[in-house]
């Protein structure tokens, strides 16, 4: 992991090749997170990628998040790894909730980093962010005619109740 | 986005899904098929092409993996993996459960690492609360993890023998899979799910007779994979289809993600043992055994080696078991002693609010990686404040790496495609989860 | 169906003789009852002593439970339990049920080992339609049973929502003795020969592959990448809960009528829309 001044330092680099690229670091657990500008991700995971001083080269994980009463709803994380170095760092990018008349969206970074590819269509599959340029944006998991994004914290949790005596007679039809 | 706001070095790259969609490794159509007109007229012709299914029922799928394979006579000439069909919503699951309620959820996700699943789900939940594991957890930890990865590198190799026609190894590596899973119960009560890591350490101390027990496994394994080699090493038919069959070059398999035996297979000295410290590895001593062709035979070989290298640490871990307590001494997130809860009212209230509502994880974000049999487990853990996660991912190995696996079949016979993905050893329940 | 195992008096064919001379007196015993020159109280006991009578029936479903053949087809975590059900500890071939086949053709019992998933679930069944009859379900592990722990929108709660199941096993996953036990009691049920009218609740009375509405030959393929790019498609979400209303198999077109179907919805590939009445799933 860079340290904390470490993730200060490559914050202020990749703000001062791409303004406003990065909105924010945080350094908590040991960890360090870069908060990305969504519509600058593939100019800052190309600049931690290429940039011999950091050679971020190997994404380990793409993966959504849905953090529902805050308030850019969504974020999608890239758990970038230099190998050599053994250096993790994330990057977070905060995706606001278009609302109903539209899906988040996000550049693909699938030509960057090829193994986002089945990543990214997991993310939409579970929470319906679109990645522009992606070759290949289907479900992946669920059936392809399924309606909903599953993992979205406003998404029932599905199933069926299982009836207790205590709850029998919230259960519609069970008593009658 | 305006396009205009991209910066120029990268917007060049960007390319249609029509570009990206012909060859996952960037070739175009008259590489792959190539510009004389004598090959072109034999490949343009659509019908040539002939695609069939395979799975989601197909005994040599491991599982419900489903492929659609585009064949020109007996050569791969295309490969799409379709899967989903054991899609358990695992994630959404945890989501509703309890911290320590949700571990038996976790470990049902790639059912043949079920102590890899739970460690890097408890070493998530460990690292938001800033909790440090006793020693003795941390080297039985290692000791279950190492026999967890014989147990899944057996059953990966009995199937994979048994896909290429070979029985006798499928019974040879159950016998020794079910001296391990003896072990197992032994130490937890079931057989598979043991639920036997918990945040804090582990469930309960190993019972007498366990360290004995291990040691007489110990004694017995290398010579047993010494029998696997001596079935296999010289078999012609066995070597025939392993040698030089899907190779994949190893900076290719780093962009594609791929981590664990097929990625040192290929050369790559990769392992998470070696070089993060959340576990104690760095207390004992083995070898990262690594291939050098990155074909299927590397493949098998890196994985008996890897056995051999496991048993050399279990033996280091029950010989070098440190004494003291199994679990953190932190009452706010570990249930209090058995025989306490018959004496102490105090451990009675502990017990009850831990059982019924769960401790509460101060809100943060953690992505924690442990290096399991099929490569990198990654538990990507948000906690909100509340007893119950909110957001649970899963970065598992069989589902990066099944990317690779168009890779090692396209150009290849269908027979190999069979050997391939035994080779690759996908989990269907770590894919889909 | 009970075997007599008491042993039989006189000069059972199953003992060996003792002496060549005892050989010789079976042998002309035999060559007499063949001539028909055995009568009254001889004939009845050279027959007694080495038929055994049952009817037809009975011998048959005593056959059919002493060789249970499983698919081979595994779903989740029980699969692996189920494997290690014919390895060398555990050795099912006792119970004559270790004849793994890969083709639902050539399998009389389909166990469901594992999760069983809404996009899982038609596969499922289309794999029970084809198995011949007599055919057998059991249900291995908690998941396939009742859904299990996993309650939730992507597990269908119970396998017995859309097939019948014989035998419900319990355990996560069961262990391989469990599996063992639940094959005896399948193998008790097939013994007893039981009125399988129960199964008409579940619509599988026989294999639904004769309805098939096309002639052989022309099964469509799925076709890859027949959704729109933005993967947002139309249709219903939950087909583990709708198949129970909707009937199963196909609508019942003429073979010129799904020929035409068939052929207008190829043209139409890869356009956007529902599924064309004649798809490979049962529940299109």
């Amino acid at each position: 992991m860079p340290d904390a001044p470490g993730l200060e330092l490559i914050a202020h680099e990749i703000n001062s090749r791409h303004e406003g690229a990065i909105v924010g670091t945080a350094f908590e657990h040991g960890q360090a997170v870069l908060l990305a500008d969504p519509g600058l991700i593939r100019e800052t995971l190309g600049f931690l990628r290429d940039e011999p001083a950091h050679a971020y080269r190997f994404l380990a994980s793409v993966h959504g998040a849905d953090y529902l009463p805050a308030a850019p709803r969504f974020a999608v994380h890239y758990e970038l790894l230099n190998m050599p170095r053994v250096e993790r760092l994330r990057v977070k990018a905060l995706l606001a909730d278009p609302g109903d008349d539209g899906l988040p969206e996000l550049d693909s970074v699938v030509d960057l980093f090829p193994t986002a590819d089945f990543q990214e269509r997991e993310a939409h599959d579970f929470f319906g962010i679109v990645f522009r340029g992606h070759p290949d944006l289907r479900r992946i998991l669920m059936p392809e005619d399924y309606v909903g994004w599953p993992q979205r914290r406003d998404f029932p949790i599905g199933g069926e109740p299982v009836i207790f005596t205590a709850t029998e007679d919230t259960v519609p039809g069970w008593t009658r | 986005m305006n396009p205009t706001t991209r910066a120029p070095d990268y917007a060049d790259t960007v390319r249609t899904p029509e570009e990206l969609g012909r060859d996952a490794i960037g070739r175009t159509e008259a590489q792959v098929i190539g510009t004389s007109p004598i090959e072109r007229t034999a490949i343009e012709r659509e019908e040539e092409l002939f695609t069939i299914n395979m799975g989601p029922h197909h005994p040599a799928t491991h599982g419900v993996l489903r492929l659609l394979v585009s064949l020109e006579g007996e050569v791969v000439r295309d490969l799409k993996p379709v899967m989903g069909y054991v899609h358990t919503g695992i994630e959404k699951s945890c989501e509703d459960k309890s911290y320590w309620k949700a571990i038996p959820f976790i470990e049902r996700m790639d059912y043949l690492a079920y102590y890899s699943n739970m460690a890097a789900f408890c070493g998530a939940a460990e690292t938001l609360l800033d909790l440090e594991i006793p020693p003795r957890a941390a080297w039985l930890r290692i000791l279950h993890l190492e026999l967890n990865r014989i147990h899944s590198h057996l059953v990966g190799l009995g199937t994979s023998a048994l896909d290429l026609g070979a029985i006798s190894m499928f019974w040879y590596c159950f016998r020794e899979r079910d001296t391990i899973l003896d072990l197992f119960e032994m130490s937890s009560g079931q057989r598979m799910h043991t639920r036997y890591f918990q945040v804090g350490g582990v469930a309960e101390d190993i019972p007498v007779g366990f360290a004995r027990k291990v040691r007489e496994f110990c004694a017995l394994m290398p010579g047993r994979i010494a029998e696997y080699e001596a079935l296999l090493d010289h078999n012609e038919i066995f070597l025939q289809r392993m040698k030089d069959v899907g190779i994949v070059p190893r900076e290719r398999l780093l962009e594609l993600g791929v981590t664990g035996p097929l990625l040192r297979a290929a050369g790559e000295p990769w392992d998470l043992r070696k070089v993060e410290h959340a576990l104690p590895y760095a207390d004992f001593e083995f070898d990262v055994p690594i291939g050098t062709v990155g074909d299927n035979w590397d493949r098998y070989r890196v994985r008996l080696a890897e056995m051999r290298e496991s048993v050399r640490i279990i033996e280091q871990a029950v010989d070098g078991l440190p004494e003291g307590s199994w679990i953190a001494d932190e009452r706010h997130v570990v249930l209090p002693p058995r025989h306490e809860l018959a004496t102490s009212m105090e451990a009675l209230i502990q017990h009850f609010k831990l059982v019924t509502e769960g401790f509460r994880v101060p809100p943060g974000e953690a992505y924690f990686p442990v290096e399991g049999p099929r490569g990198e487990y990654g538990v990507f853990l948000v906690a909100d404040g509340s007893a119950k996660p909110a957001r649970v991912h899963m970065r598992d190995p069989s589902f990066v790496n099944l990317q690779a696996l168009r890779e090692m079949c396209v150009g290849g016979y269908v027979a190999d495609l069979i050997a391939n993905l035994a080779m690759l050893d996908p989990i269907l329940g770590g894919i889909d989860r | 169906m009970e075997v007599e195992r008491t042993k039989l008096r006189g000069l059972s064919p199953l003992d060996r003789p003792r002496s060549p001379a005892e050989l010789r007196v079976r042998q002309l015993r035999a060559r007499d009852m063949l001539r028909g020159d055995l009568e009254g109280a001889d004939l009845d006991e050279y027959v007694e002593s080495r038929v055994l009578t049952t009817t037809l029936e009975r011998a048959q479903s005593w056959a059919r439970g002493n060789s249970l053949f499983p698919a081979t087809f595994g779903l989740a975590c029980c699969a692996i339990e189920m494997m290690s059900m014919v390895s060398a500890r555990y050795d099912t071939s006792r119970f004559g049920a270790e004849v793994f086949r890969a083709s639902p053709r050539q399998a009389d019992m389909l166990i469901l080992s594992g999760r069983v998933s809404i996009k899982m679930a038609p596969v499922v069944r289309r794999i029970y339609d084809q198995m011949l009859e007599p055919k057998w379900v059991l249900s291995m592990g908690a998941c396939s049973s009742s859904g299990g722990m996993f309650a939730n929108y992507a597990v269908v709660q119970g396998a017995d929502k859309f097939l019948p199941v014989d035998i419900h096993i319990p355990g996560c996953p069961p262990r391989p003795e469990a599996l063992i036990y639940g094959i005896l009691k399948l193998q008790r049920k097939v013994f007893g020969d039981p009125d399988l009218g129960w199964r008409e609740r579940y619509r599988a009375g026989g294999t639904e592959e004769g309805r098939r509405p096309w002639k052989a030959g022309a099964l469509p393929v799925e076709r890859v990448g027949s959704a729109p790019a933005a993967g947002i498609v139309t249709g219903h979400g939950q087909p583990g809960a709708a198949q129970l209303d909707a009937p199963v198999g196909h609508p019942q077109l003429t073979g010129h009528e799904a020929r035409d179907a068939y052929e207008e919805a190829e043209e139409d590939e890869p356009a956007a829309g529902p599924r064309p009445a004649v798809g490979w799933r049962d529940d299109a």
